[in-house]
């Protein structure tokens, strides 16, 4: 049964790769990516397995740890667990639960991630490789720590996604999940640099801590035995053990409770009247814009897409403040201007409205950009501004203005090219947003990437225009960068419209396949 | 020829190929005007990857798409307008309301606001929604949404309708409904194209009936002409064929013990 599963997410995988060459583009992309990860750690594990017992206890029980965590945490806020091999699936089969969850188990390390988290364990395993009872205890210990990553990334989702079976509380929750999260790392490394480098002692005194938690009790394992403590290893090892049993009970509990309560929508929302429908003009462009405002509000992909903006000036406060600050304008807004490149994707097959309409290119863009600017507007004008006074600088909001909207305008032009070429699978309106759709992420990055370029690359003008007038104390050159911001972003806004609109035109026929191919 | 005398929907040795597979072969297909067209098929005929090349979803390899004379794919905003399309398997943008739903398709079709708000509040009455008029589509239920999508398809009173299983998932009493809406729409000289597989559907519903198969057009013409003496299920099945006897499953019998 257990071959079978792992067989079976082999067959997916390969017929995945089959149907599109761009799987093909994503595949390889995360296997260089993975290649590249796996030699770091390789040389690095290398580089410290020469070192003393105790770095080597340290650097493996953090390592291991965070290892652990990325596992649980991950796929909770960004890529979700891979959903190839889904365990609804199987809800009328007789398989018993122990080889379903053993097979999804393994499943599970197939993949990148998984594998470099396979030689990654592997890898923390050698680090012992002068001491060989060590070694002998260590293999064990790393196979343990990998199941604990593996099972515990299934335990975290499926239990979060029974809770949030509910749409609105999915949505609402997803949504508040990913502020203390977004924080957390800046944070850290914010008490950490404010304490300069922490000292060896104090990162030991870390790894002893986290090798009596369900994090680092495996990899703290061949560190005891290598000091000798055989009953401290036995202690962790019991810890280690007792956490893999805890996170498949409530997997397999998890698991059980979502094949025979599927989830339910029994809430009903009631709205009143047409909304923005009766409040914009009555024209193709004006209810394309007002469909576009209604799902910023409605839609939670969108709002969890630009969920950063709201912590921006956060963000930057922990990152120290001061000058920092006034990079607030110019980001909000290529974070919100680039917002709109999945747009189409987002519509998913619901796009076929556009299709069937008479609509043209231009209006179905233009409408998108218009939705769009409604919030990204008044958001990048305030931070612009806001920013350049905070910092007792008002002289300087000209010049952050004509950056800020320079780059809003730009992107907007850009993800409208964008946008019309390249559609990629993402979560579909409803869907639980912990589960990710097969090769989401990698797609995305591939093809986003070179638009990021282009849409940093063409807004240079301005943004060195209003780096000069900053630095160098010129407001002349700051008024010259909001001309030029301003001009050469909306020209770069029409091209990328009218480009955008015809493109669209010749592949929309193209795209609404694509986007059904992927369901 | 005067322009109501051309046929409503002419397709001309339409191709289309997915990879390998080869979805339609050349099909030809001539739909009068204020004919009630039935299309049937078994499930992978290629009905609605024809559909959807007829109303502008899916570009196809070769072959031309005429509605009322005019070429698709070469004027698709022209045609468009003259067009009302209700797709199968796909979605729609379900975080709108009901009541905002069947007024984006209008708007999309450059109908005013009154025009609009009269025909959603008739359409949404017509068709049993009233009361859900202000719940959002992803609450509906199948049937529900397979109604909305059809208030969508007519808003702007297209000349031609195609759509693709209309009754699937609609409750017998709605099912009905829409039958009485389609007919006096065709009483009122409108076109309507619907693909299902009922064929005692086709059979009383529709005057016109095409079955496809295998990517073609395997009979065209009248209900009567197209089903001879046997019904239109009979003839249907011995066009396509692929009947098995249902006795090779000796052991599926739980009575005997």
């Amino acid at each position: 049964m257990v071959a079978h599963l792992v067989r079976l997410k082999l067959t997916l995988l390969r017929n995945g790769l089959r149907r599109s060459p761009w799987q093909v583009v994503g595949l390889v992309v995360a296997a260089l990516y993975g290649l590249f990860a796996i030699v770091i750690v390789v040389a690095a594990m290398a580089a410290t397995s020469v070192q003393v017992p105790d770095i080597r206890g340290l650097v493996t029980v953090l390592v291991g740890s965070v290892l652990v965590l990325g596992w649980w945490v991950v796929p909770l806020v960004s890529f979700g667990v891979d959903a190839t091999v889904d365990p609804a699936r199987f809800a009328t089969f007789t398989i018993p639960r122990r080889s379903l969850l053993v097979g999804l188990a393994i499943g599970g390390v197939i993949g990148i991630p998984g594998i470099v988290t396979a030689v990654t364990a592997l890898a923390l395993t050698g680090v012992w490789w002068q001491d060989l009872d060590v070694v002998l205890v260590a293999l064990p210990c790393g196979l343990l720590g990998l199941a604990t990553c593996i099972v515990g990334s299934r335990a975290t989702t499926s239990a979060f996604s029974n809770l949030m079976g509910r749409r609105r509380v999915r949505e609402l929750t997803a949504a508040a999940a990913l502020i203390p999260l977004i924080l957390a790392g800046p944070l850290l490394s914010r008490v950490s640099m404010s304490g300069g480098m922490p000292s060896k002692e104090a990162l030991g005194q870390v790894a002893r801590v986290l090798g009596w938690t369900p994090l680092g009790a495996a990899w703290a394992v061949p560190w005891e035995v290598a000091d000798g403590h055989w009953a401290g290893a036995a202690a962790r090892f019991g810890i280690a053990v007792g956490t893999l049993v805890v996170l498949a009970m409530v997997w397999a509990r998890a698991l059980a409770h979502a094949l025979v309560n599927p989830v339910h929508e029994s809430t009903s929302t009631r709205n009143r009247g047409l909304g923005w429908f009766g409040r914009l003009p009555a024209t193709p462009l004006g209810a394309v814009t007002a469909r576009t405002l209604t799902y910023w509000v409605r839609d939670p992909r969108y709002a969890l897409a630009i969920a950063i903006v709201p912590l921006l000036p956060v963000l930057m406060l922990v990152f120290g403040g001061g000058s920092k600050l006034l990079f607030l304008g110019p980001t909000a807004a290529f974070l919100m201007g680039w917002g709109i490149s999945s747009d189409v994707a987002y519509d998913g097959s619901a796009f076929w409205t556009h299709l069937a309409a008479p609509v043209t290119g231009l209006t179905d863009r233009l409408g998108r950009v218009l939705g769009a600017s409604a919030l990204a507007v008044p958001v990048v004008a305030t931070y612009a501004i806001g920013s350049a006074l905070v910092t007792g600088r008002p002289e300087v909001v000209p010049a952050l203005l004509g950056v800020s909207f320079g780059v809003l305008l730009t992107a907007f032009g850009g993800a409208s090219i964008v946008s019309a070429l390249v559609v990629f699978p993402v979560q579909q309106p409803g869907e639980n947003p912990f589960q990710t759709r097969q090769g989401a992420s990698m797609m995305a990055v591939t093809s986003q990437l070179l638009g990021w370029g282009a849409v940093l690359a063409l807004s240079a003008p301005e943004a060195a225009l209003a780096f000069l007038a900053i630095t160098q104390h010129e407001v002349g050159v700051g008024w010259a960068a909001l001309v030029v911001g301003v001009l050469l972003g909306g020209l770069l806004l029409v091209v990328g419209l009218r480009v955008g609109g015809r493109v669209l035109e010749r592949t929309g026929t193209d795209l609404l396949r694509r986007i059904l191919s992927f369901a | 020829m005067p322009a109501d005398q051309l046929p409503a929907l002419d397709l001309r040795g339409l191709w289309r190929r997915f990879g390998q597979k080869v979805a339609v072969a050349g099909i030809d297909l001539v739909v009068p005007s204020g004919s009630f067209y039935g299309l049937v098929g078994p499930n992978g005929a290629g009905k609605t990857t024809t559909l959807s090349m007829a109303t502008g979803l899916l570009q196809p390899d070769f072959g031309t798409v005429l509605v009322h004379g005019q070429d698709l794919w070469s004027h698709p905003l022209e045609v468009k307008r003259m067009l009302g399309v209700l797709p199968d398997g796909v979605r729609l943008f379900d975080r709108l309301t009901g009541e905002q739903l069947i007024t984006y398709a209008g708007l999309l079709h450059g109908l005013d606001r009154e025009t609009v708000a009269t025909r959603a509040h008739d359409l949404l009455v017509a068709l049993d929604l009233d009361k859900d008029a202000q719940t959002l589509v992803v609450e509906y239920s199948a049937g529900m949404t397979k109604k909305v999508a059809l208030a969508c398809a007519m808003v702007h009173a297209p000349r031609l309708l195609v759509l693709d299983e209309p009754f699937e998932a609609v409750d017998p009493v709605s099912a009905a409904n829409i039958r009485d809406i389609l007919a006096s729409y065709v009483a009122s000289g409108g076109t309507v194209i619907v693909s299902s597989h009922v064929m005692d559907l086709v059979q009383r519903m529709c005057d016109h009936v095409a079955v496809i198969a295998g990517g073609h057009v395997l009979a065209a013409g009248t209900v009567d002409d197209v089903r001879g003496e046997a019904s239109l299920e009979d003839r249907f099945v011995q066009l396509v064929g692929g009947r098995v006897s249902g006795e090779g499953l000796a052991w599926l019998r739980t009575s005997s013990g």
